[in-house]
């Protein structure tokens, strides 16, 4: 594995281009694209202002910069540099901005969840959306680009519509049967709707392209209901993870529960292989302290870490949450499925220190990776069935069928891995620093 | 006989007794004795003894002894009678005995379960009022239950109302927000919000190049129909992927169900070839050759449920058979292995080949089927490789014409050697013929030749002629070698 140079970013602003040629990063209100192999930087623009939001078109021809305390989004193109495009929301403010699928809409919506506008870059013309829900997720495209569902509130009721990208008509409006919709996503083959309520009621309704309702499914009553949900890559598994620390997966054929996941605080009986991750600090004597030793890497003074398995049956470190505050820290609230639709990674947040990996051929426990910090992101290899995860420490971790290991981040100073993501051709992994990043490049599978 | 033992001291006794106590009769009393046991007797139904009708006071000694017999036989009846009343007595004694230990242990078991009845008695009263508290308890929890529900309810309600009404509020404000901020200038051209728009230096193309359509019905069909046609090919790939896993289920259950029948068939076999004919067996048998029989006419793609329930429930009958098959080896191993039984051989031992054996028939199968394949390479290259094969038929043909030319050659020869080597016969017969007539001749010239010679010198010119005849004679007889070597050539 080698490691790239440090370069500077703001925000954990960093996207690669969908096509995976360029890396677009920010550093305050600059934009600056890099060629993904060489690093140099190709392109450099301005914008005026601080910079929140950098997404890439999906044919990577364009970029939009969202500054939302101005209202502004500057959109830059690849192809022509001196070509500009500003789109001011005024007073009206804006929250959130993004591409449409075809590339050439963006999306934006203003202060409050007013309405969402959609500004054209080949016509004049401009649509508005009213009545957009404020919500975890009101708004998905699917895969193909060619609908987006849509999260709206009337008089109290929740309304779900849907669009043709094509032209922005609406396709079908229809009534949720949610008491408070908190989010809505389309299954990778674009035909299934999955729309869940809200965390005090546990309620997952499902609905065909064309509106009908195809199934519900509710697991318990009273409870904190569902904390976060997944489809599988071929869209044959709906996967909720709720307050109740269980994963619930539902097949597309009958939409009823085939399998449920426990997160038991005692693992026992079970073929799963937990690895602990172990760290032993090397012993510096502080009278052997010299400019010299410091400034020559931080190997000498950060801790070696590496992974162990541990015997079954074990515990996994629990942390309490205080239930009479909101939103406690308990349940599921992190899931991704592999490329391959053979992995379920799961992260439970009572257990934060722990990352459970599902193998969902056979539908049972395959690993269980305990950390020594709270596991802060973790993603898997578009390509090929490989976890990288990191903890916020110098270190970043990998997990394959094969075996784990933790690699140390070699750059001078510290480099605190808070956030990580996969480059689209699975060759190397971006990770990002508070300010700054670097790039690992994977050319060896060297796994323990 | 113990009592009549018990009593021969007793029936001795008397006897005893009346020799030694002194006798009934004495020398004096004879008559009074006679007289007092004739009335004994006569009371007891015997003939008396005497008779006093003469006066004479004579013992009838016959009549006498006849009744001693008879009272001997009585005494003995009555003492046989004494002994079985005396066994009835110790046997009525004795099971009284017995009545009386039963009787009492009874009434100590009696007494016994009446403190064991009280004591349940009082413990089913102690559960019946726990019972009594707990339901109590129950009841109170349930309603509990119920007021801390209702509570929630009618919280929920009022939540709900209460969150509708903030809502209402909340969109208000928003509704109001909106017209603020996307309020025109107003009349004095203060613009007081700044308005939102977009400057952009150029508009772009679409993505795919084509120009933008209009809105019309058209469209809007066409969307309908787009998406439509999408759930539709999905719901297609989803029928077809499921109607190909049910065929391949279906295939391994009718695999699973033929190699059920043959294991169990075989077991059949070697069993009726070990033991007797059993009727039960005999069923098995049948009703297996009949499964096969109907699942050699099942096709895998009949889906209706009848198929279908009778694919299943003859593959639980299978496998229930084949259960129970195994679960008989299983007991019968674990009796038989106890005994070191020559011929029965350890369990390890037996699995230990059984995988044995396994892998070989893995293993055979795998080159049996690699031999198929090839087969079929085999038989499938002549239809791929022509011109590799029309080549090498070009070969063989050149080859084989070259051969065939030869062949020609050589029967012509041997033809043309036939018919040298008959003329060579015929020659040689020929030449038989004529040297034969030759000697004649030459017989015949020299005959005349001699009787000429004979006759005088004049016959000098017949010299001559047997010169020119011998000339002739050698000339011919060169000629012939010539020619049986011409002959003798060709050959």
């Amino acid at each position: 594995m080698n490691f790239s140079e440090v370069l500077k970013q703001s925000n954990q602003l960093c996207k690669v281009s969908p096509d995976g040629k360029y890396m677009a990063t920010c550093v305050q209100y600059r934009l600056m694209v890099r060629d993904i192999n060489t690093l140099q930087i190709v392109h450099l623009y301005s914008c005026m202002d601080q910079v929140m939001h950098v997404e890439w078109s999906a044919d990577s021809l364009f970029i939009l910069c969202a500054m939302y305390k101005r209202g502004l989004v500057q959109v830059w193109s690849l192809e022509q540099p001196d070509w500009h495009c500003k789109i001011d929301e005024g007073s009206i403010g804006l929250v959130s901005s993004r591409w449409s699928p075809d590339g050439r809409h963006i999306l934006n919506t203003t202060e409050f969840h007013l309405r969402i506008t959609v500004w054209s870059l080949c016509t004049k013309s401009v649509s508005y959306i009213k009545y957009p829900k404020a919500c975890q997720k009101g708004m998905d495209f699917t895969s193909d680009g060619r609908y987006m569902a849509l999260a709206e509130r009337r008089e109290c009721k929740d309304y779900i519509s849907v669009f043709v990208c094509d032209d922005w008509h609406l396709l079908r409006h229809f009534e949720s049967e949610t008491q408070d919709l908190a989010g809505l996503e389309w299954s990778p083959n674009g035909c299934v709707l999955a729309v869940w309520d809200s965390c005090l009621e546990y309620k997952m309704l499902l609905y065909s392209l064309d509106g009908r309702l195809l199934s519900s499914y509710s697991a318990y009553e009273w409870s904190l209901g569902i904390k976060c949900v997944t489809w599988s890559p071929s869209s044959q598994f709906l996967v909720i993870g709720s307050y109740d620390e269980k994963v619930r997966i539902l097949n597309h054929i009958t939409w009823k529960k085939i399998k449920e996941f426990e997160h038991p605080g005692t693992i026992s009986i079970s073929k799963a292989v937990v690895f602990k991750e172990v760290e032993k600090s090397v012993v510096v004597g502080r009278d052997d302290l010299s400019i010299h030793q410091l400034t020559v890497g931080n190997s000498l003074f950060s801790t070696q870490s590496k992974y162990e398995i541990i015997e079954l049956p074990t515990q996994v470190p629990v942390i309490k949450p205080d239930l009479d505050r909101a939103n406690p820290k308990i349940g599921i609230s992190a899931m991704a499925f592999s490329a391959d639709n053979r992995y379920l990674a799961t992260k439970n947040d009572n257990m934060p220190q722990s990352l459970w990996v599902w193998d969902m051929q056979r539908l049972c426990l395959l690993a269980v990776l305990e950390q020594t910090a709270p596991v802060r992101c973790f993603n898997w290899d578009p390509c090929r069935p490989r976890l990288a995860l990191c903890t916020g420490n110098t270190r970043v971790y990998l997990w394959s069928p094969a075996g784990c290991v933790s690699v140390n981040v070699p750059v001078e100073g510290s480099f605190q891995v808070q956030s990580l993501f996969w480059h689209c051709s699975g060759n190397s992994l971006i990770l990002l620093s508070k300010e700054q990043l670097c790039l690992c490049y994977m050319d060896s599978d060297d796994k323990k | 006989m113990s009592p009549s033992r018990l009593y021969t001291p007793s029936v001795m006794y008397p006897q005893n007794s009346f020799n030694v106590t002194g006798s009934f009769c004495t020398v004096e009393n004879i008559s009074e004795c006679i007289l007092y046991i004739n009335q004994e007797l006569s009371s007891l139904g015997f003939t008396p003894i005497f008779r006093n009708q003469d006066g004479i006071r004579d013992v009838d000694a016959v009549v006498a002894l006849n009744n001693i017999y008879e009272l001997l036989q009585l005494h003995r009846q009555t003492v046989g009678m004494m002994e079985d009343l005396e066994v009835d007595q110790l046997k009525s004694s004795s099971d009284l005995h017995y009545q009386h230990l039963t009787n009492s242990r009874l009434k100590d078991q009696l007494e016994h379960s009446k403190k064991e009845n009280v004591r349940q008695h009082e413990r089913e009263r102690q559960l019946e009022t726990n019972m009594k508290t707990m339901r109590n308890c129950l009841k109170d929890a349930k309603e509990e239950v119920q007021r801390l529900q209702g509570i929630i309810a009618s919280r929920a309600t009022q939540y709900s109302h209460d969150i509708k009404r903030r809502e209402r509020e909340y969109s208000k404000v928003k509704e109001r927000l909106n017209q603020l901020l996307i309020a025109r200038k107003d009349k004095h051209g203060l613009c007081v919000y700044s308005l939102s728009g977009m400057e952009v230096l150029n508009y772009v193309g679409r993505p795919d190049g084509r120009r933008c359509l209009w809105k019309t019905g058209k469209t809007e069909a066409r969307h309908e129909g787009e998406m439509y046609k999408t759930l539709l090919n999905e719901f297609d790939n989803r029928q077809r992927e499921l109607m190909m896993e049910n065929i391949e289920l279906k295939k391994v259950l009718q695999q699973m169900k033929r190699e059920m029948m043959a294991v169990l068939n075989s077991k059949n076999v070697c069993r009726r070839e070990e033991k007797q004919n059993n009727p039960v067996d005999q069923s098995l048998q049948q009703t297996n050759s009949d499964d096969e029989e109907n699942s050699f006419k099942e096709l895998p793609g009949i889906s209706c449920d009848h198929a279908r329930e009778k694919l299943t429930n003859s593959i639980r009958q299978q496998w229930r058979k084949l259960k129970h098959h195994v679960e008989k080896l299983d007991s019968q191993a674990s009796i038989v292995q106890p005994d070191d039984n020559e011929d029965t051989i350890s369990k390890q031992v037996h699995d230990e080949e059984t995988e044995k054996l396994r892998l070989e028939i893995q293993q055979c199968k795998e080159f049996i089927q690699t031999q198929q394949q090839l087969l079929q390479q085999q038989l499938n290259t002549p239809c791929d490789e022509e011109t590799g094969a029309v080549l090498n038929d070009c070969y063989m043909l050149e080859e084989k014409e070259r051969l065939k030319e030869e062949w020609r050659g050589f029967a012509e020869q041997r033809k043309n050697f036939e018919m040298e080597r008959k003329n060579f016969t015929e020659a040689a017969i020929r030449l038989g013929h004529e040297r034969k007539s030759f000697e004649d001749d030459r017989a015949i010239w020299l005959k005349h030749q001699f009787l000429n010679t004979s006759f005088g010198d004049h016959m000098k010119p017949q010299c001559r002629m047997t010169d020119e005849l011998s000339r002739q004679a050698v000339h011919e007889e060169k000629n012939l070698p010539i020619a049986a070597k011409v002959s003798k050539s060709h050959l």
